[in-house]
This record gives C-alpha cells, structure tokens and sequence, in this order.
C-alpha cells in the first residue's frame, strides 16, 4: 500500500480556499486603506475581510487535515510542506533582518552625520547644538514630535522575557520528544506549558507597553528611538501572537490524537516557528533593549 | 510637422556613424557638454574611455556573432561539430573569458580611482556656497558674505529659447577660485546639477552633501534639477554666471549695497501707495508666484488653484497674509516668511488683491507684515 | 491497483466552467492565466507608455499635467516589472518546470493558485491608486517614480496607500510562487533527473525563486516603514525625528538590484534552451553557466548602492559598490560568450525564436556595457537620473527580459497550444519590433547625455529632435505589438497540427522531459513518475 501511494502523486481537487484568500486579503487592505485616510465604512470593509480571512483559516487547514487523516499524503507531499515551511521562514528572517539593519543604519550612520561625524558630517551646522546619544533622547528637532522622557532598559520586564521565551523554547522541544516516545500527557502538558508561556510574554510586552507610554513617553512619535523600537517589538510580538494560536491549535489536534511519532509535520512546522520567534527576540534583547 | 521628423531621421543615422568619435556636429548637443572645470573634464574623459571600451566590446561581440552566422548555418549544408565543447578551448574557456573580463573591469575601475578620490577630497576651498533646494527654486547663501540668491525660473515669454533651462537671479561665481557647494533642502530630495562645472550629489533634507569645482572659463552655465521633486521637478532650472575676480568683485559690492537698502526700505515704518506696491508686486508675483498660479493668475486646473476671484485673494486680509507668509502644509503652497522681506510679502499681497479682476482695492503696509510676524 | 488508487485521486478530465479557472490546482491552467494576465498588463503598462511618449513628442503641455504625467511613469514601470515580465516568466514556469522536471504539478498546487489571483487583486488597487488622484480631496497623485523616494512620497496623497498595499500583495504573491518553484525544483524531480541534467531554465528559475524570498521580504519592510511614517507619527525618514530618507533607498535598491537579475534570469534560462535548439549542439559549458549563476546570485545581493551613487558615500564605499558592480559583468559576460559558443560550429536555422535570441545576445551586452559605464561612479555623477539611464535600463529590461519571454513564447506555442504558430508573420513581428525598440531607445542615450533629465513632463527645445526620433519609435513598437497579439490569437485558434517535438534540435544537450510528451500535453502529465536513463 505505502508502496503504491509513494508511486502516485497527490494532486488536490480544485478548491476554493486561494479565492476566498484573496478576496480575504484584498478586502483587509482595501479596508486599511480607506481607514488610514479616514473613509467611511473603512473600518468595517477592514474587518469584514479579517473575518474571512479567519473563515479561509479553518476552511483550508480543515482540508489540509482531513486529507491527510485519510492518509492521502505520500512522503514526498509531506517533504513538500517541510521545505515549503523553511522557505516561508526563510523569507520572514529576511523581513525581521530588514529592520534590524535599520537599527544599525540609524544608529551608526545616519546619527552619526547629524551629529556632526563622517562622510555627511557638516550636516550637524543644521541642527543647533545636537548631539548623538543613544537612546536618543534629545531629538535635532522636537516640534513635530513628543519628548521621550526615558529609554526601556534590558533589566527587568525585558529580561524576564527572555528567559520566558527560552525556556518556552525547551518545553516545546520537550513536546516534541514526548510526540516521538508516543507518551500522550507528556505531549499535552508540554503544549500547555508552552502557550501558558507564550500568553505570560504576551501580557508582560502589553504591560511594558503600556508603561513605556504613560510613564516613559516612550511612543511610536518619539523620534526613531520609539519609532524602532515599537516597529521591532510590534512585529515580534505580533508573531508571537500567530504563534501562539497555531500552538494552541495544535494542542487541540494533540488532544484530538492527530498527531503519530512519524507522522506530524503541522507540530513540527509550529515549532520551528517558535524557535525562529525565539531567536529573534534574542536579537531584540541585545540590540534594542541591551546594547 | 511629418517632415521635421524624416529630416531629423537623416541627421541620426550621421550621428550613428559618428557617436563616440570624433564629433561631427560641433554645435549639436549629443554628448556631455564640453567641461570647464578639472573634475568635471576627467569626468569627461573617464566617459569618453569608458565608451570607446564599450564601442570596441560591442564590435567584438556583433562580429563574432555575424560570422557565425554568416559561416555556421544548416541552409549551408554545415554540419554541428558535437565535440566542440570538448575541445582544449571548449574546456578552458570557463576560465579563460573571465580573466579577460576581469582584466577589462580592472582597468575601468582603475581609471575611475584618481577622479573618485578627487570627488571625495574636501580640502579647504576659496568660498563656500550653500545650495538649498525648496519646491520648486533655489536658495544661495554665500557663507563668507552674508548674502542670499533666490533663483526662480523664468516664464516661457521671459526665457524664449532657454525656457526651463533660464532663471531670473543666477548664482554668481569667480572663476579661477576653488569653490565649495554645501547641498541640502527644505522639503523633498533634489539634485543640484550644472554638468559643464559640477557633477550632481542629491540635496537631502536635514543633511548637508558637498561637491566643488573651479571654474576655468568665464560664462553662463546651465543645469536642471536631477532628482525627482514631485509637481514642479520639471521647472527648477539652474544657471550659473562664472565671471573674472573683479567682475565678480563689483558685483558683490553693489550687491550688498543693494540688499542693505532694500532690507533698510523694508524695515522702515513707511506707508506706500497702492500703485507703488502693486507694480513691485507685479515684479515679485511674476518671479515667484507664477511658475505655478500663472502669470494670469488663473493656476492650473486641478494642480494649482487660481487667484482670481478666489476665496484667498478676495477674502479676508489676514487669511491672505498668513497663507502666504506661512505656506499651505501637504500643498505644494510654500511659506514665504523667510524668503521674501515685509515689503515683498505686502506689495505681492496688495497686487494679487488688486490685480486681474480682483479689485478689492484693498492695500496691505509692509507693518502689517511686521506685526504677523509676531 | 496502482491504477485504482490513480482514478480516485484524480479524474482526467479538466474540470469545467468558471470553476477551473478560479478553482484551478493545475499547473497548466495556472500557467497560462499568467501568461494571458501578463498580456493584458504589457497592454496597460504599454499603453501608458504610449502616453508618457505622445506626452514628450513636443515641448510643453500638450496631454496630461506634470502629477498625472509622472503617475503613469510610476505605474507603467510597477506593471511592466510586476504585473508583466514577472508574472510571464512565472507562467512559463508554471507550464515547463514540472513537465521539464518529470513532475506532475507544482509542489503545492493550492498555494500556486492562490499566487496567480493575488496579482489581479493587486492590478485592481494599482490601477486605482491611480483613480483616486482623479477624485478631489485624495491629495497629491502618486507623482514619486517607481522608486516612492520620501520625503516626496510622504506629501502624496491616498493614492500612496493603495500603492503600497498593492506592492504588499505583489510581495505575497511572488513569495509564494517563489517557495513553490524552489519546493517544486528541489522536491518533484522525477528519480534520475539529477540536478546537473536539469535544462537551464530550471536552473535560473531556481536562483530567481531565491532570490525573492531574500529580498522581497526587504521591500516589503521597507514600504510598511513608509505607511508608519504616513500615518502613525514615525520617522525614520525624517531628519527632525533623528530618521534618515536614504534609508529607504538603501531599502528600495537592496531589493532592486536583485529584481533586475530576478527579470533577467529566467530569460537567460529561455535562451539556454532556444539557442543550443537552433544550433542543433550541445549548450557551450553547461557547468560553468551554473556555477557562474551562483557567483551572480551572491554578487547581485551586495551591489544595491550603485543606483545611490550621489546620496554622498564615503569613498571607501563607494570604491567597493563601484567594483563590485563592474564585476558583474564576469558571470553575465560568461553567459554572453557561452551562447555566442553554442552558435559557434553549430547548424544554425532562423526561426522566430532563435532570431530573437541572437537579437538579445547582441542588445543585451549593449545594455550591460552602458551598465558598466554607468557602475563607473565619477561617470555616473553626470549620468544619474538622466535619460541615459532610462536608455540603459530599457535596453536592459526589453531585451533582457522581455524579448527573451517573446523568445519563450514562440518556442513553446506549439507544446502549449498543439499548433505551429505563423512563421512568416513571427518573422516580421521580429524585424518589426527589434528595429522600432532600438528607434524608441537609442536616442534616449544622447538626450542624457546632453543633460536631460529622468522623470520631467516638459522639456527645453534642445532636446526636441531625439524625443520625436524616440516617440514615433515607441508608437511603431507599440503597434507591433498588435501584429504579436494577432499571431498568438491565431495560433490558439488553429493552425498546421504541432508534432511532440516541434523543433528538430530540442532535443540536444541536457533536456528537459517536455518533448516527450504530446502537443498540446494532457490534463495531467506524469502522474506515475517517469525514468529518466
Ligand atoms: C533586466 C534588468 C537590468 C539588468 C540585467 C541590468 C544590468 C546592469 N545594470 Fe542596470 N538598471 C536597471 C535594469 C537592469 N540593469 C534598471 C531598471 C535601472 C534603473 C532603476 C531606476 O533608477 O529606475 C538600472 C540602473 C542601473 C544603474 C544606476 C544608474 C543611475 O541611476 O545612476 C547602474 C549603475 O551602476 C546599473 C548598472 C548595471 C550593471 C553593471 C549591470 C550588469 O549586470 C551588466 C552586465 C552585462 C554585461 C557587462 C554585458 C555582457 C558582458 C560582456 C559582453 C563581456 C565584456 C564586458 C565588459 C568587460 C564590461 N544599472
Ligand atoms: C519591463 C519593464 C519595462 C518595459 C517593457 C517598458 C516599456 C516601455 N517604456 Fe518604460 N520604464 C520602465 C520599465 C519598462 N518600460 C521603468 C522601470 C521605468 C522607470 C520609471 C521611473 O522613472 O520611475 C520606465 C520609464 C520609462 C520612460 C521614462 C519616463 C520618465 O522618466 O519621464 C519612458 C519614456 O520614454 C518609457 C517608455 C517606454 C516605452 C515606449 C516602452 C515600450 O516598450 C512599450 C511598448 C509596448 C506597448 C506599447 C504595448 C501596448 C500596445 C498598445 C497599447 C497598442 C496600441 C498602440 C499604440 C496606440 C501605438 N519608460
Ligand atoms: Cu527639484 Cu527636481
Ligand atoms: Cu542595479
């Protein structure tokens, strides 16, 4: 039997999830932007289309899942999804790469022109008595924006954080071997921990949000300090978030019993997704909030 | 019309023959105007190099090309040679064409190094100039004698044959003096560029690009912006006066002379009439205003609105005074406090109230302008 | 039983009505909804240009205003790079890489589907970036050049919006088509087909899929930081807030210079296999070319700068971006050459697809050594955003890319439709369209160089003979492209009957398993996988 599947391909029947995609994203965009220029019914095409896209969500994977409990997926399908997955998470490091280059490039380059160092050096004669600190706390022209009070420090919430996600990072790991010795609870409980770690990050980075406004006047108009700092922590907690529902999802399809020691690549997508969120807010640690 | 074309057709297929030899219309622009400057002349030559090695490439490849073509073809009878890929070439070409290319490449970037060192060499000059880039004009200020030129363009009926390519205050410089160009702009990227004396390097808000050359020859100079300002980029031409040391001089004293009484006048208390201030207005509206209101001061539908009749110019003063004094932000409307003095700002205001059918015959004092600047 | 199993996967016959389209899992549906996509939007796009150039025939204001003007520029360059060259080659590869490969279909064919609709998704809200202007109230047309530099693009107007969610769906779309040609390449090889027997296309498309996973995922970085900048009180490109506008270039053209090769390759893997075709001999150095693709697929990631030469670089930095720029005229000369040595000693006949590609061998190193010219930085401070450079791209990007597809699609008809297309008219079309490209575009060369300006609605009567030269040449191109439309329509429609292999050399050197197979091929190829000896 395996035989003969290896032998055949498996070509999905035709389906209506990419359509419905589509009209999900496009109907998501075109909502954003009408919202952004304030239209009316912006808001409510935008969430329109995160409810179908949500629909297209369960749709989809729902088929996914089904075809695969019927065992219609030979080896290479499966080798399809995993090197489908680290290229999708190729090009997502590639996206977080972009905006950690631009804290580089800020923070070695171009402050350093305002300043009045380098290539550009004498663009300092613009800007009366500025000078490079970082965090930059005294912008060369505060007018249209607001006064940071005070830069986030590494220690503390932050650090917290990290050893959250690390450890997070273990016990999905240890999930994982659980899975594989086929030792049920040892799987669940792993997940549990996992997500209860996950959502603990999730509402410590809203508390440190919250902080950093009220408190520190730290805000998205503060200058490119705030500016990189909420695109770099925005972003990673946003995929945390992703994270952490596909998580739980899996969770459900554990409890389910979805899942066999050889055949389980969905848990395994998830958690080289984890893992890749991991490292990235190591990145944040060093380079936004520590150095 | 369909004959301009057919004649222009002829003078191409010259131009074909003779592009990067020795040129055969002297007056015809087809090739970087001539330099008058050290850098820009071996910018000049390093293009000329660069192009002859191009031209030679490209005779090399469509020769090989047309003799295979002509030589190797199946209507011939040729058969394929199968093994020529094995042959000792077709084994070692892999490395062969690449040290080639790379010896080519080489020698291009090798040429390139002393003119590149020369455009990064910020060694002390005679004279410092700061360019500033505003849409759509130019701002000069003469760091070492405190004077500034706001150079417009000219309208077509002023320009003629130089229209887009003519300006009414042109940067005036020295020849023979090693000049210094400090780059920056008030709004969007713009790129300062007279190509016979300087090079072009981006005018970047909120930082400072230099360049610099020596004028060799005196005469007049023109460029365009080279970068991409948005509704007007089209329409901020530049044009430099190179003139002797002591031309130049005389104009620098009458210059001053100038603008002390001017900014004297200004800051006189001095109540003018209507006519005065509507004929200096004329002159100022028409340099400054008109590129894009229009010179009838009708503007142009749905890019920039008209004055007559508008709700502006026939409303009240003081919205009058504050939008011209202040700019409209997200517009292409700029804010004209720091360009023109009280006097300007009130005979420019007074004219677009009276002039056209606008005869509000209201009249604003360079006071008024005064106090608003409070 | 092999065969049981077979039927209840699949049916044989393609499915009917709208649903096959819309509902499509089959790579040569999809495939040829991107070919047919693409035509509409070299329609658009050239229509556009049609503008731009009656526009420019004379001084002064003649059809649109200096917003509009530069509105279509931006859109005409977005939907040639975007909505046509790209998602042709991409329907090439959807019809030949698994057919080539001995796969049945893509990797994941839901997915490639779902990459195929995103792009009309996105042509709807490009094209109404540019409608909105049109309504009062929406503020400044997106009047930036494709290359939406801020400041300029943060004082435009709704349009800008939509633009950049345009280009987000454009990213999401090549992405996902991306991973599944790499999956497809890496994964769906029928057993024997080893990587070294792979026809070149395939291998190009490989490093072009690579390529925009690197660096779409940039680009998108980059336009999102634009929308914050918009509208959430950021400034990264804002000096005042400590921000920097030339970070969005570095952004832009970090994934720019990629994308110029990402259009390029796949036309290099077209005539890989059309060149050795009609030569009727084995591609010249096979290996070398492959390994010379990984040298300019790491080159082509470090070069960016040389499209910011005048934003002010140290000179140590500039030297580099300078030599390594020239240096990529090394692999690109070697493909060059290794086609000139496929021809060299060969039989060569000179059907459409042939004429075109010597047409390119030839224009093609013309763009590159003007590219060479411009990597020269001293040089290119004059050069620089004039229409030099427009000269230089458009030699780069017709040639290059477009005429290599005009290439891939006159050889591959037959397999695609079962009939031979109209040689005669193929041939005219050629002659037609070579000569009126280089009437548009040569000129263009000497316009710049005596200073002309990129991106201008009006300009001073020195220029006025090269610009009508350069419009009555776009105008011919542009008809002849009615001529290119004329012959495919009829080559659909009928025609003397194609035979499993057209062309009497295809099959030379390292092919593909494409001719095995009937013209046109079934609904489902290779649904058992075949043995490659
Ligand atoms: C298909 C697209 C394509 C391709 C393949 C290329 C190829 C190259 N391009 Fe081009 N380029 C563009 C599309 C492309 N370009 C576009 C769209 C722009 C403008 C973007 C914008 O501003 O809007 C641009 C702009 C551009 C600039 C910026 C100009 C400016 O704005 O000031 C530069 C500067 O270095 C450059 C250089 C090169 C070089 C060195 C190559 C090389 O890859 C060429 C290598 C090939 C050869 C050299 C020919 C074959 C080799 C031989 C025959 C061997 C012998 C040759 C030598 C020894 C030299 N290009
Ligand atoms: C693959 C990419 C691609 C392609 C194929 C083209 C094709 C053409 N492009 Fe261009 N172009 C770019 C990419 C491309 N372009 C880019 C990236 C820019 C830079 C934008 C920027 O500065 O931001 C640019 C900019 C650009 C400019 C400079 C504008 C400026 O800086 O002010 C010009 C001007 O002549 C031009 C002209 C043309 C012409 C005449 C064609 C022709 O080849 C088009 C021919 C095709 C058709 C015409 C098909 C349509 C046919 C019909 C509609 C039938 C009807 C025909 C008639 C009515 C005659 N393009
Ligand atoms: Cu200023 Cu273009
Ligand atoms: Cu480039």
């Amino acid at each position: 039997m395996s035989e003969t599947v290896e032998q055949n391909y498996f070509i999905p029947e035709p389906s209506r999830w990419p359509i419905v995609a589509v009209v999900g994203l496009f109907t998501t965009v075109l909502g954003l932007a009408l919202w952004l220029n304030d239209v009316s019914l912006g808001s409510v095409i935008l969430i329109a289309g995160a409810l179908i896209v949500t629909y297209l969500f369960f749709g989809w994977f729902g088929d996914v899942i089904d075809e695969n409990l019927t065992g219609k997926y030979s080896q290479e399908v499966d080798r399809s999804f995993r090197q489908g997955m680290f290229w999708f998470i190729a090009s997502e490091v590639s996206f977080f790469a972009t905006f950690f280059g631009c804290l580089y490039y800020i923070r070695n380059i171009s402050l350093m022109y305002l300043g009045g160092e380098g290539q550009l050096g004498t663009s300092n004669i613009l800007w009366e008595g500025f000078q490079y600190a970082w965090p930059l706390v005294n912008l060369p022209d505060v007018t249209d924006y607001t006064q940071l009070k005070e830069a986030m420090g590494p220690w503390g919430i932050p650090a917290y954080n990290t050893l959250i996600l690390l450890s997070s990072g273990a016990t999905v790991t240890w999930a994982h071997h659980g899975l594989k010795s086929n030792n049920h609870n040892h799987l669940i409980w792993g997940l549990v921990a996992t997500i209860t770690l996950g959502v603990i990050f999730f509402s410590l980075q809203v508390y440190e949000y919250r902080h950093a406004y009220s408190d520190l006047g730290l805000t998205l108009n503060s200058g490119i300090y705030g500016s990189t700092f909420y695109m770099l922590t925005g972003f990673h907690g946003f995929h945390v978030t992703i994270g952490t529902i596909m998580l739980i999802v899996i969770l459900v399809r554990s409890i389910k019993g979805h899942f066999t020691p050889d055949n389980h690549f969905a848990f395994e997508a998830v958690a080289w997704y984890w893992h890749f969120v991991d490292v990235v807010w190591l990145g944040l640690f060093v380079f936004v909030y520590w150095l | 019309m369909m004959s301009k074309p057919i004649a222009v057709c002829a003078k191409l297929s010259l131009l074909l023959t003779s592009f990067f030899t020795t040129p055969v219309f002297a007056a015809y622009e087809y090739n970087l105007p001539t330099p008058v400057a050290p850098l820009t002349t071996q910018m000049y030559e390093l293009h000329m190099l660069t192009a002859k090695i191009a031209t030679v490439i490209m005779i090399v490849v469509i020769a090989i090309v047309v003799f295979a073509i002509i030589k190797f073809r199946k209507s011939k009878g040729y058969e394929a040679d199968q093994e020529f890929h094995n042959t000792a070439f077709g084994i070692w070409s892999w490395i062969l064409v690449p040290i080639i290319v790379l010896g080519i490449d080489l020698t291009i970037a090798g040429s390139a190094s002393d003119a590149l060192s020369q455009v990064e060499d910020y060694s002390e000059a005679d004279m410092t100039v700061k360019v500033t880039g505003s849409q759509w004009k130019w701002t000069y200020d003469y760091m070492d004698d405190d004077i500034r030129i706001v150079s417009n363009m000219l309208t077509k009926e002023e320009a003629g044959e130089h229209y887009l390519r003519a300006v009414d205050n042109p940067l005036v410089l020295p020849v023979n003096r090693r000049i210094r160009f400090l780059h920056t702009s008030t709004d969007v990227l713009h790129a300062w560029w007279v190509p016979q004396i300087v090079y072009k390097k981006d005018s970047i808000p909120g930082y400072i690009n230099e360049t610099w050359t020596v004028i060799e020859k005196e005469g007049t100079y023109r460029g365009q912006c080279a970068e991409n300002c948005g509704t007007g980029h089209a329409f901020m031409p530049i044009v430099v006066e190179a003139l002797s040391q002591e031309k130049y001089d005389e104009w620098l004293t009458t210059k001053k002379l100038a603008m002390a009484s001017a900014a004297a006048e200004a800051s006189a208390d001095k109540v003018w009439t209507r006519q005065t201030l509507v004929s200096r207005g004329e002159k100022i509206y028409n340099t400054n205003c008109a590129t894009c209101h229009q010179v009838n001061g009708l503007g142009i539908t749905g890019v920039f609105p008209a004055l007559v009749g508008s709700r502006i110019a026939t409303g009240a003063i003081s919205d009058h005074i504050n939008i011209v004094m202040n700019g409209k932000s997200g517009t292409a409307m700029a804010p004209w406090a720091g360009q023109l003095n009280d006097l300007e700002i009130a005979a420019v205001i007074t004219y677009e109230r009276n002039a056209w059918s606008n005869n509000t015959g209201d009249v604003v004092q360079p006071a008024d302008i005064k106090s608003a600047r409070k | 039983m092999s065969a049981v199993i077979h039927e209840e996967l699949h049916h044989e016959a393609p499915p009917t009505g709208f649903k096959r389209w819309l509902y499509s899992t089959n790579h040569k549906d999809i495939g040829t909804m991107y070919l047919i996509f693409a035509l509409v939007m070299l329609f658009v796009g050239g229509a556009m240009a049609m503008l731009i150039r009656a526009e420019l025939f004379m001084p002064g204001l003649q059809i649109v205003n200096p917003d509009f003007y530069n509105n279509l520029v931006t859109d005409h360059a977005l939907i040639m790079i975007f909505g046509m060259v790209m998602p042709a080659a991409a329907g090439m590869a959807n019809w030949m890489i698994p057919m080539m490969i001995g796969a049945p279909d893509m990797a994941l064919p839901r997915m490639n589907n779902m990459s195929f609709w995103l792009l009309p998704a996105a042509a709807i809200l490009l094209l109404s970036s540019m409608a909105v202007s049109l309504i009062p109230g929406t503020g400044t047309p997106v009047n930036t050049g494709w290359t939406i530099y801020p400041p300029l693009s943060l004082q435009t107007g709704m349009g800008m919006d939509l633009l950049i969610f345009a280009v987000h769906l454009l990213g999401v779309s090549s992405i996902m088509a991306s991973i599944n040609i790499v999956t497809t390449i890496l994964n769906m090889r029928a057993p024997g087909m080893t990587l070294m027997k792979m026809p070149l296309f395939v291998w190009s498309w490989l490093f072009t899929g690579l390529l925009l996973i690197l660096v779409m995922p940039v680009l998108a970085g980059g336009i999102t930081m634009l929308l914050f900048d918009r509208h959430f009180g950021t400034s990264f490109f804002d000096a005042a807030g400590g921000g920097d506008p030339v970070l969005f270039q570095h952004l832009f053209w970090f994934f720019g210079h990629p994308e110029v090769y990402v259009l390029l390759l796949p036309s290099i893997g077209v005539l890989g296999l059309v060149i050795p075709t009609f030569s009727r001999k084995p591609l010249f150095g096979y290996k070398p070319l492959v390994y010379f693709m990984v040298f300019l697929f790491a080159l082509s990631l470090v070069v960016w700068a040389h499209h910011q030469y005048t934003i002010g670089m140290s000179l140590g930095v500039t030297t580099y971006f300078m030599i390594g720029t020239i240096l990529i005229s090394i692999p690109i000369g070697l493909m060059i050459f290794n086609f000139i040595f496929t021809m060299w000693r060969g039989a060569m006949t000179f059907e459409t697809p042939m004429l075109f590609g010597i047409a390119i061998i030839i224009m093609f190193s013309f763009a590159g050594v003007t590219g060479v010219m411009l990597a020269v930085v001293p040089a290119d401070l004059q050069y620089h955003d004039t229409y030099f450079v427009v000269a230089h791209f458009h030699y780069a990007l017709i040639p290059g890319a477009v005429f290599g597809l005009y290439a891939g699609v006159f050889y591959w008809l037959p397999k695609w439709t079962g009939h031979m297309y109209d040689e005669t008219l193929g041939k005219i079309f050629f002659w037609w369209t070579t000569l009126s490209f280089n009437l548009t575009f040569f000129p263009q060369h000497f316009s710049g160089l005596a200073g002309m300006p990129r991106r201008i609605v009006d300009y001073n009567i020195m220029y006025v003979e090269f610009n009508q030269i350069s419009s009555i040449g776009g105008f011919l191109f542009g008809l002849s492209h009615l001529l290119f439309l004329y012959i495919i329509i009829k080559t659909v429609k009928g025609g003397e009957k194609a035979p499993a292999k057209p062309w009497e050399g295809a099959q030379i050197g390292t092919p593909g398993l494409e001719w095995t197979l009937p013209s046109p091929p079934p609904f489902h190829t290779f649904t058992t996988p075949p043995q490659i000896k």
